[in-house]
């Protein structure tokens, strides 16, 4: 009856601080059949909406057989996201998705994974490792890449040391700037590329955060042989109606929203690496 | 075959009451502050008799021509568009109750049965490449879905072309040849009028007219194709999208900073643009919202926006994306350029530029003059 476009009422159940301006909130669709019957892929989104302050997208970050809550995690940037910030546990937004297309979870299968983060806290491919970390018999060798800005940025320190006890899981950090305790190494994502034992043909890349980074990643990766429809990119536009309709997300003949946020890199391609585009 | 009736000129008014008969409101063209426009239409008389435009780059006029035809101008600065994808409208609303829960409720378009009188061969298939984009994408658009299937049309071929019309060069006009109800062709004497669905039938057989004769439809013919033929721009060899996504350097696009206001007119009256922004209207005591969307434009930097960045930050890339988009990377999303050569961007931009002399300096290879930069990427 009702239109893809109007919100469903969502309750906090949860809310958690990560750090001063990074939190997640557990939620969950107040009517329980729509909740029972909420389906998703990680990489897939949904618009979170605070009456008066407009709707933003937002990935999913629970796993999706998970069928109680819709987790996300969230970062302070502006007003929608501020507010967001300031919900307690038992208030009420808007949800509505999910939307896009998320993650190769099936194409991936059999290959090893070269997850590689830029910036904090990338929810999307968070979304993707806890994903194949819970299922690591259907995958191969685990690569966890993430880098950041400043030593101070990195968080969720215990995560990546729990990760790195995984067998077939390794871990590398490295920042723009490291400090005295800063565990990891300093410079680009991509020198740790030639310590991974990369078969190109068996392995796919998992990557989210800023252009720049993903586009010095796709290039050492195809220097590499890994075929283009192997390595996989999250990427952002504006978005207002999350269903291919408002034409915001274009990127070239893409919707972001629709025919992504996740895109192999042989589909981008053509549009990749020029400014404006 | 379709069969081919003749009005004469003194009787439109019987058309306009076997419309209404039919239980449509009518919608036509009609002289408002200088342009033709299209609002309610009672009778013949307020169509524009003897009118013709003149357009060109950067410029529409009217002027009384010798003749009292009433569809002897070509295009007015909208036809469809704003009937089917409103310029603004309520999507859904939420009211938060003294409880703190949220409640949404989704609002319904409600468009009465419309017929349009005078609706061109450029703007049917505007028309046809909205519907796939609001009717037959993986979502279909309820508010458009409920107007667009309430229109009754009356489509008019072309007899004469603007400085600024390229509907031959698209393949798409300026003989109708898609969702028209009804298509009209204009003699001096009057109309032929052929009807294309079977409602449009019953109205022609309520207006008990006799068929149109051989020299007539010749006339109507030779008139159609004299209108292509005075038409004298063209576009580059298709498809384009290749050509343009591949052109995405070339230097000419530069030379849009100096002269691109980025004022969005193009794209307001381009009969196929479909962005939207949603926004929030907020009720007094704060409790109710109103969740609205308006059109928007790519020349509009906020189109772009991210946190932090906006992507088309340069005037040159957000021209870059109105033409690649329409002309290019549409083929891949619709099946189509976005173009059918109303000409409208021309003439109602406010500085002149023209799609289609832009579109051909980027789609040749770059002139290595002294400022152009040396060689190309
Ligand atoms: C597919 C997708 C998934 C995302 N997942 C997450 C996530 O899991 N966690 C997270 O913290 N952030 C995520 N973002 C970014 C998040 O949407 C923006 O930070 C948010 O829209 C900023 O809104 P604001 O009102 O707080 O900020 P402002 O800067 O005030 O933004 C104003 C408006 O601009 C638009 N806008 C601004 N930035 C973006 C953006 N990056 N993407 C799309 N629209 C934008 C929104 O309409 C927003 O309301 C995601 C973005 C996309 C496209
Ligand atoms: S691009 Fe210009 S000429 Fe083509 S349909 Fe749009 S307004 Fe008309
Ligand atoms: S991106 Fe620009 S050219 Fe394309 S539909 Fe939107 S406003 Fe029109
Ligand atoms: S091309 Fe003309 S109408 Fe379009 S944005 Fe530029 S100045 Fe405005
Ligand atoms: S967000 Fe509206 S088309 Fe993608």
């Amino acid at each position: 009856m009702s239109y893809a476009l109007t919100p469903f009422e969502a309750e906090v159940i949860e809310r958690h601080d990560e750090t001063p301006d990074l939190f997640s909130l557990q939620l969950r669709l107040t009517d329980a059949t729509r909740q029972a019957q909420y389906r998703f892929v990680p990489g897939q989104f949904n618009m979170l909406y605070l009456p008066g302050m407009g709707e933003v997208p937002i990935s999913i970050v629970s796993d999706p057989e998970d069928r109680h809550v819709i987790n996300h995690t969230i970062r302070k940037v502006g007003s929608v996201t501020d507010n967001l910030g300031k919900l307690q546990v038992g208030d009420r937004l808007g949800l509505r998705g999910p939307y896009g297309r998320g993650w190769p979870i099936d194409a991936a299968e059999g290959t090893d994974l070269v997850v590689v983060t830029g910036g904090l806290g990338c929810a999307p491919s968070v979304s993707f490792i806890e994903y194949a970390l819970r299922r690591q018999s259907r995958y191969g060798h685990i690569h966890i890449i993430q880098g950041v800005k400043h030593a101070h940025d990195f968080i969720w320190r215990e995560r990546y040391e729990l990760w790195r006890t995984y067998p077939d899981v390794d871990v590398w950090l490295t920042a723009d700037t490291g400090d005295t305790l800063w565990p990891g190494k300093v410079g680009p994502v991509t020198q740790f590329f030639d310590q991974l034992s990369i078969a190109p043909q068996r392995t796919s890349v998992i990557m989210c955060g800023p252009e720049g980074m993903m586009n010095a990643v796709v290039r050492d990766m195809r220097q590499r042989n890994v075929p283009d429809t192997q390595i996989w990119l999250s990427m952002e536009r504006n978005m207002h109606c999350a269903i291919g309709s408002c034409g915001r997300c274009q990127l070239g003949a893409k919707f972001v929203c629709r025919d992504g946020p996740v895109f192999n890199f042989a589909e981008l391609a053509p549009y990749w690496g020029h400014k404006g585009v | 075959m379709y069969i081919s009736r003749f009005l004469p000129r003194e009787r439109f008014d019987d058309l306009i009451e076997a419309l209404r008969a039919a239980g449509y409101p009518i919608v036509g063209p009609q002289v408002h502050d200088q342009a033709i426009v299209f609002d309610a239409l009672n009778h013949a008389a307020q169509l524009p008799i003897g009118i013709v435009d003149e357009q060109s780059p950067g410029r529409y006029r009217l002027h009384a021509s010798d003749t009292n035809r009433y569809f002897d101008w070509t295009t007015g600065p909208q036809a469809l568009k704003p009937m089917t994808f409103v310029p603004r409208e309520t999507l859904w609303r939420s009211v938060r109750q003294p409880d703190g829960q949220l409640e949404f409720s989704a609002e319904h378009a409600d468009m009465p049965q419309t017929a349009v009188i005078g609706i061109r061969a450029c703007d049917l298939a505007a028309l046809a490449i909205q519907d796939r984009h609001f009717m037959h994408g993986p979502q279909s658009d309820p508010y458009y879905v409920q107007r667009r299937e309430r229109l009754f049309l009356v489509a008019v071929n072309c007899m004469r072309s603007s400085d600024t019309c390229f509907c031959a060069a698209t393949g798409d006009g300026p003989k109708v040849h898609t969702g028209q109800d009804l298509s009209l062709s204009e003699l001096d004497e009057g109309f032929i009028l052929e009807a294309h669905t079977g409602q449009a039938r019953e109205i022609l057989a309520s207006l008990s007219i006799g068929p149109a004769d051989d020299e007539q439809l010749d006339r109507a013919e030779t008139g159609i194709k004299q209108a292509a033929d005075n038409q004298r721009r063209s576009l580059p060899a298709g498809p384009l999208q290749e050509k343009l996504v591949g052109a995405v350097d070339h230097p000419h696009w530069q030379t849009l900073n100096d002269r691109c206001l980025t004022c969005g007119n193009c794209t307001a009256v381009c009969p196929t643009c479909f962005c939207q922004s949603h926004v929030e209207e907020i009720s007094l005591n704060g409790q109710e919202t109103r969740h609205d969307r308006q059109w928007e434009s790519c020349f509009n930097p906020d189109h772009s926006y991210i946190h932090g960045i906006v992507i088309r930050a340069e005037r040159p890339q957000r021209y870059r994306q109105w033409l690649t988009h329409k002309f290019g990377t549409w083929e891949e999303q619709f099946g189509r350029g976005g173009c059918t050569g109303c000409g409208r961007c021309i003439a109602w931009c406010p500085v002149g530029i023209d799609v289609t002399e832009e579109l051909a300096a980027v789609c040749s290879p770059p002139t290595l003059t002294a400022d152009s930069g040396g060689s190309p990427s």
